[in-house]
């Protein structure tokens, strides 16, 4: 079996960082503005062994928490978002892989993508649906212990460079709406064929194309466990906080140009404090407030993480609903406050201090999974509960 | 109103039948069958829910406010019979 350099989780975050400044940032431009997918960074993430951190150390992986994924995904969204997106969403995958009952097929599997450093998608939506991850139209076929499926999905982000795509559909063709379970599509019984394109204001390299997936296998693909229970215990809570990361490193990464800007004026006139300088104190306050907020929601998963009563409590779906909403409003404030400090600087796209690819990015974090759609639902569950006794 | 344990039942199945939202029709569920199974989304089990508290007037506390409550029409009724026993004066 291969050995990769990442061989403990304690250096996962620093290494993500190392690969963030060598093999990220000097390709984020560029994987911007031709909305591509950033394979260099794939490529040495791959080659850390960054790709099987959840994956436990006994099928070869690291046995890492969400707190060390969560920060190795900050690390790198402060160079490019949609890498950290990228790294995010595999490693939801994964999460919901080992956090669940498993069995010899999927355990296999688990050690495959360890030994092989394979990319996992997901597809989660599905055209028709209204953007409601909670139901599915298509459903899985079994027979004589393979099953078929086939799920037509406006988005599997980077589903053309996945090694394998984590699906929802109805558990058998007579199931409700609801009643969905997760199904492991992988090669050779996978085929994936773009329906649409991908060119979007932010998050470019992301790849989101639409497509129609044809998936079947052993039926052991089928996670045993209903998606309900994977979504309340593992899929909503690390989706909210891993994405709640990137925005972080966004917001991060613009606090940063932000400061640089200000002390840039200040060396000018030592002595006279710049017109942007209460502003940066502002906004670094804003920003602190969220990293409280975001990395306080990663160490809650983990000390939390085999309670899995309280995670599938009314109460922990308000707050992760509440964490992925207000953290995707505070990147849109927290940029475009440092937009401000800037100035010119920073809405013209040749500077140094140029905001564009962070503002465009930032955008992005309140539409993905509306928060239009998880107020309503906090708004019906919080109709219930509270003791208000 | 408390009532008999077949009274409860009746009352829960009125209530889930009303707001649940099922795909299937409620009496074609045993007691013990999964209601997330049936159709049930956690949405509309708030709605059953809020039936539930008026029907009883109960309150269901935090700590009840989890799937395993709600999963079949005995697991409510262990929590109804739970709370409408706090409620009755001794």
């Amino acid at each position: 079996m291969k050995t990769f350099a990442a061989t403990s989780r304690a250096d996962l975050a620093a290494r993500a960082a190392a690969i963030g400044a060598t093999c990220v940032a000097p390709f984020a431009e560029e994987v911007d503005e031709e909305s591509r997918f950033p394979r260099e960074a794939v490529d040495a993430l791959r080659d850390d062994g960054q790709l099987s951190a959840l994956v436990p150390t006994r099928l070869g992986g690291q046995g890492a928490s969400i707190v060390d994924v969560a920060e190795a995904t900050y690390r790198l969204a402060t160079h490019c978002a949609s890498t950290a997106m990228v790294y995010a969403m595999h490693h939801l995958g994964v999460a919901c892989l080992v956090r669940h009952p498993t069995n010899e097929l999927l355990e296999s599997y688990l050690h495959e993508l360890a030994d092989r450093q394979l990319l996992l998608a997901s597809a989660t939506t599905e055209t028709g649906t209204g953007g409601d991850v909670g139901s599915s139209i298509c459903a899985v076929e079994r027979s004589d212990g393979r099953f078929r499926l086939e799920k037509q999905t406006p988005v599997i982000s980077y589903g053309q460079y996945a090694d394998a795509v984590l699906a929802t559909a109805r558990r058998t063709i007579d199931s409700p709406s609801n009643d969905q379970v997760l199904v492991l599509c992988a090669p050779p019984g996978l085929s994936l064929e773009p329906i649409s394109g991908w060119d979007a204001l932010g998050f470019r390299g992301t790849c989101s194309s639409g497509f129609r997936l044809v998936a079947e296998g052993a039926d052991a693909a089928v996670l045993p466990t209903p998606f309900d229970v994977i979504s309340a215990e593992t899929n909503l809570p690390v989706s909210h906080i891993l994405w709640s990361h990137v925005w972080l490193g966004l917001a991060g990464a613009a606090v940063r140009q932000a400061r640089s800007y200000v002390q840039s004026e200040a060396r000018k006139r030592p002595g006279a404090t710049p017109q942007g300088a209460l502003r940066l104190a502002e906004l670094d306050a804003r920003y602190r407030q969220m990293a409280g907020l975001v990395r306080g929601a990663a160490r809650r998963f983990d000390e939390m993480a085999d309670d899995r009563e309280a995670l599938s409590s009314l109460d922990y779906a308000v707050e992760m609903n509440a964490l992925k909403v207000s953290a995707s409003r505070l990147v849109v404030d927290v940029v475009g406050g440092a937009l401000l400090i800037c100035g010119m600087a920073g809405y013209r796209q040749d500077s140094p201090f140029s905001l564009g690819r962070l503002l465009r990015d930032a955008y992005g974090a309140v539409l993905m999974l509306n928060n239009d759609r998880l107020l309503g639902a906090n708004a019906q569950l919080l109709l219930v509960g509270g003791d208000r006794r | 109103m408390t009532g008999t344990r077949t009274d409860i039942t009746a009352s829960i199945r009125e209530a889930v039948a009303a707001y649940g939202q099922l795909a299937v029709d409620v009496q074609t569920l045993a007691d013990t069958d999964d209601l997330f199974h049936a159709g049930l989304t956690s949405l509309a089990n708030v709605t059953v829910l809020l039936g539930l508290e008026s029907a009883f007037g109960i309150e269901f506390p935090e700590r009840m406010l989890r799937r395993s409550t709600f999963e079949s029409i005995s697991a409510i009724r262990s929590a109804v019979e739970e709370l409408v026993g706090e409620n009755e004066p001794t």
